[in-house]
């Protein structure tokens, strides 16, 4: 049963992307100089003792601001992050768009990257792995390069993109390459279900075309150029809007689609009456 | 391009989406070629900050993205004086179901500046930020490409069009976190630190970011300000119903034909929406629940929909316009599974700050998954309605109160489709596959 339980959420996690909750124990790992450190204690239902995620090191004092001299920082991405903290009143606020930055330069938010990070915004290494940890898009794990994020929230998931998800992740055959996840409503529910492809959004993927897709990302080509969102237009045209009074229903064109029931409704519902319009409602 | 229709049945001219999908409107020349700006030369030649406000007050114009609070009395807030104000576009529309900001951000930039510069005028801001989400990449670089165009025409910067008044202006791309749409939450991520929404009062209009003044409006609100001056606040006024003012844009989604987003005149019949405009749900289905104001937005069922669109008219039906985003569900879907999705959602965007919010979430969605697996008895159901109850109004911000609203809805309006379920489930797999632990035992690694 357990055994079983472990592959169950394994499988949430490589879909339902917790903060910060995959690949439990392997923060890290990939870095060198560091010991490895004892899984974290859990119950037997699998939920987290102390409350995180990797366990830290309480050997180790905590870390300070990184000394200039001794973390090289490259010349770009220090002038990035520079060119951030000088837009805000208090250069704090540029922690994100530097941690994306340096994201960007090292692939994740790295320890090295956050170092980097930490010794031109002049901030504790502790203060933006926090601010690392709670945002989605800051990976604080080694991932694919190329980012292929499901929409998978109500609107999407009512057009078929949890399919559409497992599609991806089989075509992809556990290609390191690709960070394939599931994601929260990525504000296209218009072209449900859809993906965020390097930041391009594509939709309506058809399941068909999932394979062309994730040759194309391999390949480097742009995603489905057809489908990406900046080809569409607001919403159809006017010829799909009935003509005529609010009532819906009776003066439409006899070629319009319809509700599958007709409308029995005795008298328009005024819009601008006072006090009438809700009443005419109920 | 949609439009709107009026009692009369003459179609009322879209205000916003007026001629949206135009080649080159993203453009300054193109925004100008339509008339843009000249509501800011007038704003900036001959109206002080007072007579702004007037005409926003006079407007009626409320904010379209949730609250709907009136953008007249929020600037009116502001402290006079000297000191450093700020104005915040909220741009992380991150609420399941919307899209609207999207489509004018991406469309029509320079009408949300020219609004944010005349808004930051009125509230005596001269610092302004776009929160805009992370995920939206395409559209946070089409705001950068029109900002320095803004600059290089003195838009935006020192000195604008030769008045007194200087606005800095910054886009801000955020990195995904759906509590970041909360204002307070905004502030904190702004400021360079986790979401964590703050405890109300002192409002943002006293003390927000940086510990100074701030008006924080939506995307669409802040668009429409340039209609409110070029029309005038009573002109404006006139459109719509009397207290919901003005078009809506609404994002239609889910099971229907034509998903998109629709300008529509507050008032409008929502049938007239979800089956006119939108095309209603496939061939030989039927609504069975819909919400109307994003996912936050307690559910409504295919008996509501002759309720017109408005704010009133919907809080008086027991839900919210909220961000104007209607998902309809068709009857072939179970409400189960729209329940479970959306409380993994809240789940997983919970920031933790707060107990009830946190484990409210989290529960719901163990509790729903019993239900899913045949582990639940009815009486589960009762105590998921409780959870709900001990959520809202408990919290530093509504993201608790935003699961518990529509999944409370949902238990009370479909109970028996609920308690079919579970009895259903329990035939189906009489022992459950995932029982709980007995007891649970300390190991180490246990899920390695």
């Amino acid at each position: 049963m357990k055994r079983k339980k472990a592959g169950t959420r394994a499988a949430d996690q490589a879909g339902t992307n917790g903060r910060g909750k995959k690949a439990r124990g392997t923060a890290f790992d990939g870095h060198e100089g560091v010991s490895p450190i004892p899984p974290v204690p859990r119950f037997g239902h699998g939920s987290r003792v102390p409350g995180w995620d990797d366990a830290a090191d309480l050997r180790k004092d905590p870390a300070v601001v990184p000394d200039a001299a001794t973390t090289p920082v490259p010349a770009d991405l220090r002038a990035e992050i520079e060119a951030h903290m000088a837009k805000y009143p208090d250069h704090r606020s540029a922690s994100i768009p530097a941690l994306a930055a340096a994201q960007r330069h090292h692939g994740w938010c790295s320890p090295e990257a956050i170092e980097q990070v930490a010794c031109v915004m002049h901030l504790t290494p502790g203060y933006l792995f926090s601010v690392a940890t709670f945002y989605d898009m800051l990976e604080t794990h080694p991932v694919g390069r190329h980012s292929i994020f499901v929409c998978t929230n109500i609107s999407c998931s009512l057009c078929g993109a949890d399919d559409l998800l497992a599609a991806v992740l089989e075509a992809a055959d556990g290609d390191p390459d690709l960070n394939i996840r599931s994601f929260e409503c990525l504000g296209a529910c218009d072209i449900a279900p859809m993906a965020s492809v390097d930041g391009v959004y594509v939709g309506p993927v058809a399941l068909d075309e999932v394979g062309t897709l994730v040759a194309q990302i391999k390949a480097g080509e742009p995603p489905l150029p057809a489908k990406q969102l900046g080809h569409r237009a607001v919403a159809e045209p006017l010829a799909a809007i009935p003509k005529g009074p609010t009532t819906y229903g009776g003066q439409m064109p006899e070629e319009a689609p319809g509700p599958p029931a007709p409308v029995e409704q005795q008298s328009p519902i005024p819009l601008q009456d006072e006090g009438q319009g809700e009443e005419g409602a109920t | 391009m949609s439009t709107t229709t009026t009692t009369d049945g003459e179609r009322a001219q879209p205000i916003l989406f007026r001629g949206i999908d135009e080649e080159g409107l993203h453009t300054l020349e193109g925004y100008r070629r339509r008339g843009g700006y000249e509501a800011l030369a007038h704003v900036l030649g001959a109206m002080s900050p007072q007579e702004v406000v007037a005409e926003l007050l006079a407007s009626n114009l409320r904010g379209r993205g949730g609250a709907g609070f009136q953008i007249g009395k929020k600037v009116s807030f502001m402290p006079a004086g000297q000191m450093d104000k700020y104005l915040i576009c909220n741009a992380d529309e991150s609420e399941p179901g919307t899209f609207k900001d999207r489509e004018l951000m991406q469309k029509s930039p320079h009408m949300l500046l020219e609004g944010m510069i005349i808004a930051a005028y009125a509230a005596g801001a001269n610092r302004a930020f776009i929160y805009i989400r992370g995920e939206y990449q395409a559209q946070a670089d089409i705001l950068d490409a029109a900002l320095v165009e803004a600059q290089a025409e003195g838009l935006v910067g020192e000195r604008i069009l030769d008045s007194d008044f200087d606005l800095t202006l910054v886009v801000h791309r955020g990195a995904g976190a759906y509590i970041c749409g909360e204002e307070t939450g905004l502030l904190d991520s702004l400021e360079g630190k986790r979401g964590n929404p703050r405890l109300k009062p002192p409002f943002p209009a006293n003390q927000g970011l940086y510990q100074g003044p701030t008006l924080i409006n939506n995307v669409e609100t802040l668009a429409t300000v340039p209609h409110v001056i070029r029309m005038g606040g009573a002109e404006y006024a006139k459109v719509g119903t009397e207290t919901s003012t003005g078009t809506k844009l609404v994002s239609v989604s889910g099971n229907v034909q034509r998903p998109g987003n629709y300008e529509v005149e507050l008032g409008t019949p929502s049938r007239e929406i979800i089956y006119g405009l939108a095309g209603g749900p496939p061939e030989g289905r039927t609504v069975k629940l819909w919400f109307p104001g994003g996912s936050s937005a307690p559910v409504l069922t295919g008996d509501d929909l002759d309720i017109p669109y408005d704010f009133d008219a919907l809080a008086k039906a027991g839900s919210m316009l909220g961000s104007g985003a209607i998902i309809v569900v068709d009857d072939s879907v179970a409400v189960v599974d729209v329940a479970l999705k959306l409380a993994k959602f809240y789940k997983h965007e919970s920031c933790g700050k707060c107990t009830p919010c946190r484990e409210g979430t989290r529960w719901t969605v163990s509790m729903l998954e019993r239900v899913d697996n045949g582990l639940a008895t009815p009486m589960d159901l009762d105590i998921m309605a409780s959870v709900q109850e001990q959520i809202i109004g408990n919290c530093l911000c509504v993201l608790g109160d935003a699961m518990a609203m529509p999944i409370g809805s949902m238990v009370a309006k479909f109970r028996d489709e609920f308690e079919a379920h579970i009895e259903a489930a329990r035939t189906r797999n009489p022992f459950g596959d995932e029982q709980p632990s007995p007891d649970p035992v300390l190991v180490q690694g246990a899920a390695a």
